[in-house]
C-alpha cells in the first residue's frame, strides 16, 4: 500500500514532463493515474495550487525550523557570529578553538561513556525485566503501568528527584546504603561517581519505552520454537540464546541505535543534577554546546560542535533508518 | 493485548509451570518482582509525594521517617503561592495546547496532500520532511534559536513568545509520517465518491478522512502534549523571562532559595497533570507504543 501510493506521487511529481513520457511510464506503473494526464492545464494547476494551499502551512514550518537551521549550523561554524551584527568568514578558527578547549575532550569523553554505560546498564536492565515480565501471567496491566510510569514524569522532576536522592547529608541513596551496612557513596558528588550516577537516572526515567517494545516483540515469537528447543534438550539459557535472542535480533538493534542516538544527546540530567561538575566529569557535548552559546556568547564555535555531533549521530541514524527500511520491504 | 495469554507459549513451558516446584518458583518471581518493581518504580513517587508533606526539620532527619509525622499541606499551598505555579502552569497549558492544536492542522493538512493530493515534486518534499528523522533535533538547538531569534525576511524575534513553541513544533516529521501512512491506506473510491457527490477537497478532509483516522489522530495528539510538556532544553533557550517559562523550566531556575519542601511540593504538581493523562488513557498509550515498535 505504502509503496503503490510513493509511485503514485513519483509519477504524477513531473507535470511538466512531456506527454511521451506519460506514455512510457503509461503501461509499467501500477496506477500512472491516467486521467490526471487527460485533464487539460488549468485543471491541473488548479488542482496543484490546492495542493499546495493544504502543504503551505507544514512546508513553511520544515522549511524554517528543520532545513534553515540544519544548512545555518553548517554555515555559522565557519563565521564569527554575533547576533546583530554582519558575520564573517573565519574558515576553520573555530574548530581550531573548540579542539584546544580543555572541555572538548571531557565533553566527549564523558558523553561517549555515558552511552556506553547506558548501553551496559540501560539495556541489560529493561532487557531482563522484559524477559522476566513476559512470563508472569498476573497483574500485566499492573506492571506495564508501574515501568512506564517514570517516562511519564517530566524530565526535569525526575533528575530533581534524584539530585535530593543523591544528597551526600539526607539522600535517601546513602541511607538505602546505610540500612544494608554498606559503605556511602558520594554518587553525582564524586568525580569518579557522577557519570554513572547520572546513568541510573537516565535508565530510570527512560526504560519504561524500551521494556514496553521489547515486550510486545516478545509476544511475536512463535510459541512452537521454544517447545522444540526443548525436546532437543535445550534448557532454560540455552533457550533464551538460540531462541528468543535470534528471533528478535532486529528489534534489539533499533532499541539499541535509538538508545544511542538519544544518549549522545543527553542534557538535562547532567545540567539539572550535576552542573557539569565536579571537574567537568559530567559535561557533555549537548551542555558545552550549550555553554559556548549561551555563558561565551561563542556561537561560531557552538555551531562547530553542532556540526560534529551532527555528523556522527547522523550517521547512526542513517543506519537505523537503512535497517527499518530493509525490513519494511522484505515484510 | 492485555488479556492473560494463557494459550501462547513462552520461554517457561506450561507443563513445568504447573508441577508442584514450578509453581513454588512462579509465585516466588511473581512476588519477587511486585516487590522490585514497587520499590523502584513506585517508592521514589511516594517519597517525593509524601515529602512535601513532612515538616522542613523532619525533612533532613536521619534516619528518615517512612511516614510523615504530621501530614501537612503548607508545603504543597506555598509552593503554589511563592513558585508562582499558577502562571507557570498556564504557560505549560497555552504553549502544550497550541502546538497540539498547529501539529493537528498543518500536519494532517500537509500529510493528506502528500497522500493524496498528488503535488508536483510531493517525493521530494517527502524525502526532505524523512530526512530530518536523521537529524537529531538537539543537535541543531542552536541555529534554531538563531532563527527564531530573528526569523529571515520578517526580521521579527519569537523569543519569549509561545509562537516559539508552536510553529518548530508543526516540523514534526514522525508525526507527519505517522499520519501520511495511515492516510494512504484509505481508499481513493471512498474519496472519490466523496468528489461526485460534489464535496471539496477540504470537505472531503474534514467529513471522510478525519473521522476515519481517529485512531491515529489519538496517537498523534499523545505524543504532542508529551513532546511539549516534557521538553527542557529548549524552552530553556527561548523563554528568558521568568514570567513566560513553562513549569519545567521553572522549576530548575526558581529553586535556589526556597525550601527543600516546596521544591518537592512544586516537582509533585509539575507532575500530576502529565501523569493523571497517562493513567487515564494507559491502555491506549501502552497499546500505541507495544504497536508502534513492531511496525518500526
Amino acid at each position: 500500500m505504502k509503496t503503490a501510493s510513493l509511485h503514485e506521487s513519483a509519477h504524477s511529481g513531473h507535470p511538466g514532463a512531456a506527454p511521451p513520457a506519460a506514455g512510457r511510464h503509461g503501461g509499467t506503473a501500477p496506477n500512472p493515474g491516467p486521467a490526471d494526464r487527460r485533464r487539460p492545464l488549468r485543471r491541473r494547476i488548479a488542482d496543484q495550487s490546492r495542493a499546495y494551499a493544504f502543504l503551505l502551512g507544514g512546508l513553511l514550518c520544515f522549511a524554517l525550523f528543520s532545513w534553515y537551521p540544519a544548512v545555518r549550523a553548517v554555515v555559522i561554524a565557519f563565521q564569527k557570529y554575533t547576533p546583530g551584527s554582519d558575520p564573517e568568514w573565519v574558515g576553520t578558527a573555530n574548530f581550531t578553538r573548540v579542539f584546544q578547549d580543555p572541555e572538548f575532550g571531557a565533553a566527549w569523553r564523558n558523553t561517549l561513556t555515558f552511552t556506553l554505560l547506558a548501553l551496559l546498564i540501560g539495556f541489560a536492565v529493561p532487557f531482563v525485566m522484559a524477559l522476566v515480565l513476559n512470563e508472569l501471567r498476573h497483574a500485566r496491566a499492573f506492571f506495564r503501568v508501574v515501568v512506564y510510569l517514570p517516562v511519564m514524569i517530566p524530565p526535569v522532576v525526575s533528575a530533581l528527584l534524584w539530585k535530593w536522592f543523591y544528597d551526600p547529608g539526607a539522600g535517601l541513596a546513602n541511607e538505602a546504603l546505610r540500612f544494608v551496612h554498606l559503605p556511602t557513596s558520594n554518587w553525582s558528588n564524586g568525580a569518579d561517581t557522577a557519570l554513572v550516577s547520572l546513568v541510573i537516572v537516565a535508565t530510570w526515567a527512560n526504560m519504561g519505552g524500551t521494556v514496553l517494545i521489547y515486550l510486545a516483540a516478545l509476544q511475536g515469537i512463535p510459541g512452537e520454537l521454544y517447545e522444540a528447543a526443548e525436546l532437543d534438550g535445550a534448557n532454560i539459557w540455552q533457550r533464551v540464546r538460540h531462541v528468543t535472542v535470534p528471533q528478535t535480533r532486529f528489534i534489539i538493534l533499533m532499541l539499541m541505535l535509538l538508545q544511542i542516538i538519544a544518549t549522545m544527546q543527553v542534557f538535562t540530567e547532567p545540567f539539572v543534577i550535576t552542573g557539569g561538575g565536579p571537574e567537568n566529569s559530567t559535561v557533555t557535548v549537548l551542555y558545552l554546546i550549550y555553554k559556548y552559546a549561551f555563558l561565551y556568547n561563542d556561537f561560531g564555535g557552538a555551531c562547530a560542535l553542532s556540526v560534529m555531533l551532527l555528523l556522527l549521530l547522523s550517521a547512526f541514524s542513517a543506519v537505523y533508518l537503512r535497517f527499518t527500511r530493509t525490513k519494511e520491504d522484505a515484510a | 493485548m492485555t488479556a492473560p495469554t494463557s494459550a501462547t507459549r513462552t520461554l517457561v513451558s506450561p507443563l513445568a509451570l504447573a508441577k508442584r516446584r514450578g509453581k513454588i518458583g512462579y509465585w516466588c518471581v511473581f512476588t519477587g518482582v511486585v516487590l522490585l518493581f514497587a520499590l523502584a518504580f513506585l517508592f521514589p513517587v511516594y517519597w517525593m509525594v509524601t515529602g512535601a508533606m513532612k515538616s522542613p526539620d523532619e525533612l533532613v532527619r536521619t534516619p528518615p521517617t517512612l511516614v510523615p509525622d504530621s501530614w501537612q499541606l503548607s508545603g504543597y499551598t506555598d509552593a503554589w503561592d511563592l513558585m508562582q505555579l499558577p502562571t507557570h502552569l498556564w504557560n505549560t497549558v497555552v504553549q502544550a495546547s497550541g502546538a497540539w492544536l498547529l501539529q493537528i492542522i498543518f500536519c494532517t493538512a500537509a500529510a493528506y496532500a502528500l497522500s493524496k493530493l498528488r503535488p508536483a515534486f510531493g517525493k521530494v518534499i517527502l524525502g526532505g520532511i524523512l530526512a530530518t528523522l536523521m537529524v537529531p533535533a538537539q543537535a541543531l538547538v542552536v541555529p534554531k534559536y538563531l532563527t527564531v531569534a530573528d526569523l529571515p525576511i520578517l526580521h521579527t524575534s519569537l523569543l519569549n513568545d509561545p509562537l516559539a513553541i508552536w510553529l518548530p513544533a508543526v516540523a514534526n516529521a514522525f508525526n507527519l509520517y505517522l499520519l501520511k501512512r495511515f492516510f494512504d491506506q484509505i481508499p481513493r473510491d471512498v474519496l472519490e465518491a466523496a468528489e461526485i457527490d460534489g464535496a471539496g477537497r477540504l470537505r472531503t478532509l474534514w467529513s471522510i478522512v478525519l473521522p476515519m483516522s481517529r485512531p491515529v489522530l489519538g496517537v498523534v495528539s499523545i505524543f504532542a502534549l508529551v513532546n511539549v510538556w516534557q521538553d527542557f532544553l529548549w524552552p530553556l533557550m527561548v523563554f528568558s523571562d521568568t514570567s513566560k517559562q513553562p513549569i519545567s523550566v521553572a522549576l530548575v531556575q526558581l529553586t535556589q532559595n526556597i525550601s527543600l519542601t516546596v521544591v518537592i511540593a512544586s516537582m509533585v504538581i509539575a507532575s500530576i497533570p502529565m501523569v493523571a493523562m497517562f493513567l487515564v488513557f494507559q491502555r491506549h498509550i501502552i497499546a500505541g507504543i507495544s504497536a508502534g515498535s513492531t511496525k518500526g
